[in-house]
Parts: structure tokens; C-alpha cells; sequence
């Protein structure tokens, strides 16, 4: 299956309160709401948080950043060559499919969205997992017991572009691009040049305001933000 | 997907999913702990009516990889000794809690008829002449794996006893599925006897047809199984159809060598042929746990839940 059709799976809900939350798209129309992040407020927020992964961990020796397939494995090759650019440390960069750790196998179709490939031992190393968007956090969880498959690291960090909260599993991020309030109804969608093809940018998107009666009242209530800001 | 009988219920696309699954799983087979959690709490029942080694090996341990349970019968050890019918053994077997059968028996057909019976996945690992899908797949990922994801126009020639071969059979579907050009090579009296179902060309002079391949694939020789009259003797049919040092020097370079296995080493493929740098052969086995473990997954792990 190529990549364009697999993606869209990541991190949606397991089971919707009140029942039949549909996948985005499937079950009503969505439409723009707003452009959270322009190609270049993503540029930022990329080299930002390259410099706090560097800042926290005081330096970028021994650590391997490792991307959520799709878009995750695109996100942590920017930020590794952030980091190249003012740091010279080459980081280096793997690319990791959680597919068969998720807990809703059975429940879904569940599809790998890429082969598992980290070029280093992790082992005695510390990793940063690196995903677009963090929502319910059962993408994460699963790519933790992924992660121990592949050995110990030293520790595991966790920076996402969007925390859109919601989150359904007590894990939160080291490093965030942008805290974004969301409802269970509205879906953030990220583009990357690199992976989906036209300009850098991140939007939200709801229902459609005719549809919108629908899912009022059950999605009406925005979350608190994430609790790591 | 409920269940895999026939690589007919998959078409080109099923292939292809299955083989770029199976991508996934090789993965997980070559790490140091090569297991994942996918079948958890699913169990897999191993039925074979007939001998195997490599099939049942490969089926247990795709499903231990995948944190699957497994269960394996076999007909010497077993209430089938005591004349137990194939119906009640299988309904027994999936009474106790299970997810899937792989299910090999001498009587073509067999399968089906269990897929009827009991309510959990069946997987024919094959069945009498007819077929052995899981063979065909990993043939498959094992040339995409060397020519990339289509076979369009890739010449390939399957020699040996092809009539009696569900290998054959499989793995010609397979191969023209993704769009090879098949070619049987064998004894007139090894061929099927009609090409009805057989997507394929077929040759008597394997001479003839070397210099236009890409692959040569060797069917064992079932000479324990025959009644010697198909052809005069095994070095007679060495002689016209196996694939000895001279005639694999003939071959290009990049000419592949694959074999279902177990091999007559000396009757269809001489001992250094089987040992060659263009010889697939021990990767056609490693590729087959990451194919079984992709069939496993796509019938018990992705998908609604099994009622």
C-alpha cells in the first residue's frame, strides 16, 4: 500500500464517547476552520525545537532521534539537520512503525506504514521519538514497548509538531511546536513538502457548519491544554 | 480476508499487499528479540495430514513471532490412527479455542471443506495436487525482493514434475499474477494435462528454453511418491532436466536459482548449483516465516474482529 493511502491512521480515538465517532472525512463533510502554522511558522518551530532538544540534553552527543512513521520519520530528518547546522553534530536519524504494538489491533484495519529501520543500537543512548501530531497518545505508547524491543536507552524524550490534547493515556510531550485546543469532531492535518507534496503548512479542520448540528453537543467542550506546556 | 485457500482469492493486489506486509515482518525476523505482540491471546492450530518439516516449522514460528499460541497435530500421534473422521478432528481441535487452522491434507479440496466446518480462519498449506498458497507467496516476495515490486515481463521457468506439484500449480498463479512470463519445463508425462487454469507456456527441452529466462525454479522429484514410470530412470531425467554445473554455467549472472525444497540434491540441481551465489534457496525459507507471519496477521489481526 503506498504511503499517501496509509496515512491518516495515526492516533484517532480507539472508542468515541457516546459511540460512532467516524474516522475524518468518512462520516460528515470537513471544512477548513483555520491555518494553525504557515510554512514558515513551521521552519520555526522546527529550528526551536531543535535548539531545546540540544538545551535539555546539553549537547547532541548520544542521542538518535527516531521518527512515528509517515510524517514523524520527515519531521526528525529536519530536525536532525537543524541541529547539523548549528551544533555539527551529525544526529542520527531512525524511522520506526509501531503497527504491531498498537493496542486496537483487531478492532481496525491495522497496516505498517513503513519498515522498522534505526541505524544505531539504542542501547545506553537517549532517544527522542518525533511525531506530528499527539493526540490520544496510544501512537506513543505503542512506539515505547517498539522502542524496548530495540533495546535500553539511557532515557526517551518525546517532541510532537501539534499537541491537540484529548489525550486518553498519561503521557505527555518533552517538546512541542504548538499547543492546539481542538474538539474530538475536528482533525489536524499536517502537510509536509516532503512527504505530501505542495507547501509546509498545518491546518484545522471541523465539520462543516450545515453538518455541524450533528456533533454539537457531544464535542462541544474544548480540553484543557496539554499539561507539558 | 477470512480465509487463504487458493491464491485465487487474491488476485494481483492481494499479492502485492501481502508481499509489501511481509516487507514489515522480515524486518521483525532479523532484529535480536524478532517477536511483536500483534496476535496476542490468538491461537493457531498446526493440522497436517501429511509430512512437512519446513511448512509446519514455518507456520509455529511465524505464529510465535507474533506472541501468537500454537498447537500442532500430527496423523501418527493422533485419534485418526483410532478412525476419527477429518470433520470431527477439526471441529475437536477448534472446540478447544482457537483463531485459525493451517490445515495441509493429501485430498485436494480438503481445506475448503474444513473452512465449511468450523468458524475460525483456515490456511491451506497444501492441499494433494491443488494448491499451497503460502509457497506461491513467498516465491513471489522473493523475486519482488530481487527484481522489485513488479515481475512485468520477468521469464520464468518452473521444471520438474509439474502435474503432480501443487508447488507448480500456486506459484504459476502467483508469478502471472504480477505479470512473469511462466514457462513449464518437463517429461511429456509430467505435464499437466490440459493448461486450463495454467496461466503458462510449456517446453519438453529445457536446453531450449535456459537462454530466455531470468529464473530457473526446481520442483523436487517425488521419487519415493511415484511408480517410476514417468520417466526410465533419475539419471536420465538428470540428464535432459536437471540443473547441473554445465547447464547453470550456461546461465546469465543474474539468472536466479530457486527450489520449494526439501531438494534431491544430484537428481533436479547438482549440489554446487544449490550452493551458488545466484542460488535463493535458504532466503526462499527465511522469506517464508515473514510471508506466514504477514498471512497470519492479515486473517487474525487487522480487520474486524473474528465473531
Amino acid at each position: 500500500m503506498p504511503d499517501a493511502a496509509r496515512a491518516g491512521q495515526h492516533d484517532k480515538p480507539a472508542a468515541a464517547p457516546g459511540g460512532g465517532l467516524s474516522m475524518s472525512g468518512s462520516g460528515r463533510e470537513l471544512e477548513l476552520r483555520t491555518s494553525v502554522f504557515s510554512a514558515d511558522d513551521l521552519r520555526r518551530a522546527h529550528t526551536r525545537i531543535a535548539h531545546e532538544i540540544v538545551e535539555r540534553n546539553q549537547g547532541a552527543e548520544d542521542l538518535v532521534l527516531v521518527g512515528l512513521y509517515t510524517r514523524g520519520v520527515a519531521i526528525a530528518r529536519r530536525l536532525a539537520s537543524a541541529i547539523e547546522s548549528f551544533e555539527g553534530v551529525d544526529v542520527p536519524v531512525g524511522a520506526l512503525d509501531v503497527a504491531f504494538y498498537r493496542d486496537d489491533i483487531g478492532l481496525r484495519p491495522v497496516q505498517p506504514l513503513g519498515t522498522t529501520e534505526v541505524p544505531v543500537d539504542v542501547g545506553d543512548r537517549t532517544v527522542v521519538l518525533v511525531d506530528d501530531v499527539l493526540f490520544t497518545g496510544r501512537t506513543v505508547r505503542a512506539a515505547l514497548d517498539a522502542l524496548t524491543e530495540l533495546g535500553r536507552p539511557r532515557a526517551v524524550q518525546l517532541a510532537v509538531l501539534v499537541d491537540r490534547g484529548h489525550r486518553e493515556l498519561p503521557i505527555r510531550a518533552d517538546f512541542v511546536g504548538k499547543n492546539l485546543p481542538t474538539k474530538l469532531a475536528e482533525d489536524v492535518r499536517v502537510r509536509l513538502a516532503d512527504v505530501d507534496g505542495g507547501d509546509d503548512g498545518i491546518e484545522l479542520w471541523g465539520p462543516a457548519a450545515g453538518a455541524g448540528s450533528a456533533g454539537a453537543g457531544r464535542d462541544g467542550s474544548y480540553p484543557e491544554r496539554g499539561a507539558s506546556a | 480476508m477470512k480465509h487463504l485457500l487458493s491464491i485465487d482469492d487474491l488476485g494481483r493486489e492481494g499479492v502485492d499487499e501481502l508481499c509489501e506486509l511481509a516487507e514489515s515482518f522480515l524486518e521483525v525476523t532479523q532484529r535480536d528479540i524478532p517477536k511483536v505482540p500483534a496476535l496476542r491471546g490468538k491461537t493457531v492450530a498446526c493440522v497436517f495430514y501429511e509430512d512437512s518439516t519446513r511448512t509446519r516449522l514455518s507456520f509455529e514460528t511465524a505464529a510465535k513471532r507474533l506472541s501468537a499460541d500454537t498447537m500442532s497435530f500430527s496423523v501418527g500421534s493422533s485419534s485418526v490412527a483410532k478412525g476419527e473422521s477429518l470433520r470431527d478432528t477439526v471441529q475437536t481441535i477448534e472446540a478447544m479455542g482457537i483463531d485459525a487452522m493451517v490445515v495441509r491434507h493429501r485430498a485436494a479440496g480438503a481445506p475448503n471443506r474444513v473452512a465449511g466446518w468450523i468458524e475460525a480462519s483456515v490456511v491451506n498449506a497444501g492441499d494433494g495436487r491443488h494448491e499451497h498458497p503460502t509457497q506461491a507467496l513467498l516465491d513471489t516476495f522473493t523475486l519482488r525482493r530481487h527484481r522489485g515490486p513488479s515481475l512485468d515481463g520477468a521469464r520464468i521457468a518452473i521444471v520438474g514434475d509439474i502435474r503432480h506439484s501443487r508447488v507448480a500449480r500456486s506459484s504459476t498463479k502467483a508469478f502471472a499474477a504480477l505479470g512473469a512470463k511462466v514457462t513449464l519445463v518437463a517429461p511429456p508425462t509430467m505435464l499437466p494435462e490440459s493448461l486450463a487454469g495454467w496461466p503458462a507456456a510449456v517446453s519438453c527441452d529445457l536446453d531450449a528454453v535456459l537462454p530466455e529466462v531470468d529464473v530457473v525454479y526446481l520442483l523436487r522429484i517425488q521419487h519415493e511418491r511415484q511408480d517410476a514410470t514417468l520417466f526410465p530412470s533419475l539419471r536420465e531425467y538428470t540428464t535432459r532436466f536437471g540443473l547441473t554445473v554445465e547447464r547453470a554455467a550456461r546461465l546469465r549472472d543474474d539468472v536466479l536459482v530457486m527450489h520449494a525444497g526439501p531438494m534431491n540434491r544430484g537428481v533436479e540441481i547438482d549440489p554446487e548449483v544449490a550452493e551458488a551465489p545466484r542460488s535463493v534457496i535458504t532466503e526462499q525459507v527465511a522469506n517464508g516465516v515473514a510471508v506466514r507471519m504477514a498471512v497470519l496477521y492479515s486473517l487474525l489481526g487487522s480487520g474486524a474482529p473474528v465473531a
